[in-house]
């Protein structure tokens, strides 16, 4: 877990002082903002798919999808990011312990 | 146009809401770092060294569900890597060197860019003065809300029960959410979902996310 910690925080911060350090117009290109705009999005969709729906390589449906469809509920709502991480939280523990 | 030498009032009123704002995600962050297992210590570390939400909260999912410390490390830095990109953006227009330079570059996230950036229509100071208030403001809440998000969580034992684990990827969707404006996005993120669950099965933890940035790629090299 340290590893993480020290690893994670390491290239984050080596990622933002390059950027600070490097010549503009070697990452501008129309290509690489495009590729930069869809990283997130396909890591952050993957990310909602294996953290609600799997369990040590295994796919599982529980009390999390719930939680999830509550979240995704919300959002569509327009309600602030606070109020849905709550609510999914509050939902799937109340699943997690009548079901 | 006139040399600016104070700071607008609507900069000032940008930067302390979205820094506000954003810094009660730590919470969310500090409950999932513990309920993934990592100390409080190891909670906030991430939160003033890491300092890059959606990068952190990668690192407690991946290694939370059992992945490789290096799968965990890459997703984290597949997604601190726009960072790089707002850096680039914002280095012209702070002008900065040497120890300012440092903290900068530590203070450049999706929030102080983006501010900034709302901003330039106030001309460059006021970029400037959104970047560096909405930089500190976040940090400062960002760190305050982590440790108590993570008290918190230590508190209540079992994560499930309370839902936290859960909140983990509804903080994610909500974190993706706002990026679902185009339809190139939105296919992007439908196929990202679907390709994950398919590898779950077959790749060890962490790869199948990691996997999905190749979607990333493939979209954004062949779309032209």
């Amino acid at each position: 877990m340290w590893w993480g910690v020290i690893g994670t925080s390491l290239m984050a911060f080596a990622l933002k002082y390059l950027g600070h350090s490097v010549p503009e117009r070697l990452l501008s290109s129309p290509r690489v903002i495009r590729i930069n705009t869809l990283i997130p999005v396909a890591l952050l969709s993957a990310l909602v798919a294996v953290q609600s729906a799997s369990a040590q390589s295994r796919l599982v449906i529980d009390h999390r999808i719930g939680g999830l469809a509550v979240a995704a509920a919300l959002l569509v709502l327009r309600a602030p990011f606070p109020l849905v991480v709550i609510s999914s939280a509050i939902t799937s523990a109340f699943l997690y312990r009548f079901i | 146009m006139p040399v600016v030498s104070a700071t607008p009032r609507s900069t000032i009123r940008d930067s302390l809401s979205v820094s506000l704002t954003v810094g009660s995600y730590g919470l969310a962050f500090g409950a999932a770092s513990i309920a993934a297992g990592f100390s409080v210590m190891q909670t906030s570390l991430l939160s003033l060294l890491t300092f890059s939400g959606a990068s952190q909260f990668a690192l407690v999912g991946v290694m939370g569900a059992g992945g490789s410390v290096l799968s965990a490390i890459a997703t984290a830095s597949l997604l601190g890597f726009r960072n790089g990109l707002y850096g680039l953006r914002m280095a012209p227009v702070l002008r900065v060197k040497g120890m300012k330079r440092i903290l900068a570059a530590h203070l450049t996230i999706d929030e102080s860019t983006g501010v900034a950036l709302s901003q330039e229509g106030h001309g460059e100071a006021a970029m400037r003065s959104g970047f560096w208030l909405t930089g500190f403001g976040v940090f400062f809440f960002w760190n305050i809300f982590t440790l108590l998000g993570s008290f918190g969580a230590q508190a209540m034992g079992n994560p499930a029960a309370w839902g936290l684990d859960a909140a983990v990827p509804a903080a994610f969707l909500g974190l993706l959410w706002p990026r679902l404006t185009t339809n190139l996005n939105r296919s992007v993120a439908l196929i990202a979902f679907g390709i994950s669950l398919l590898l779950t099965p077959l790749l060890p933890a962490g790869l199948p996310i990691i996997a999905t940035a190749l979607v990333a790629l493939a979209f954004g090299i062949g779309k032209s």
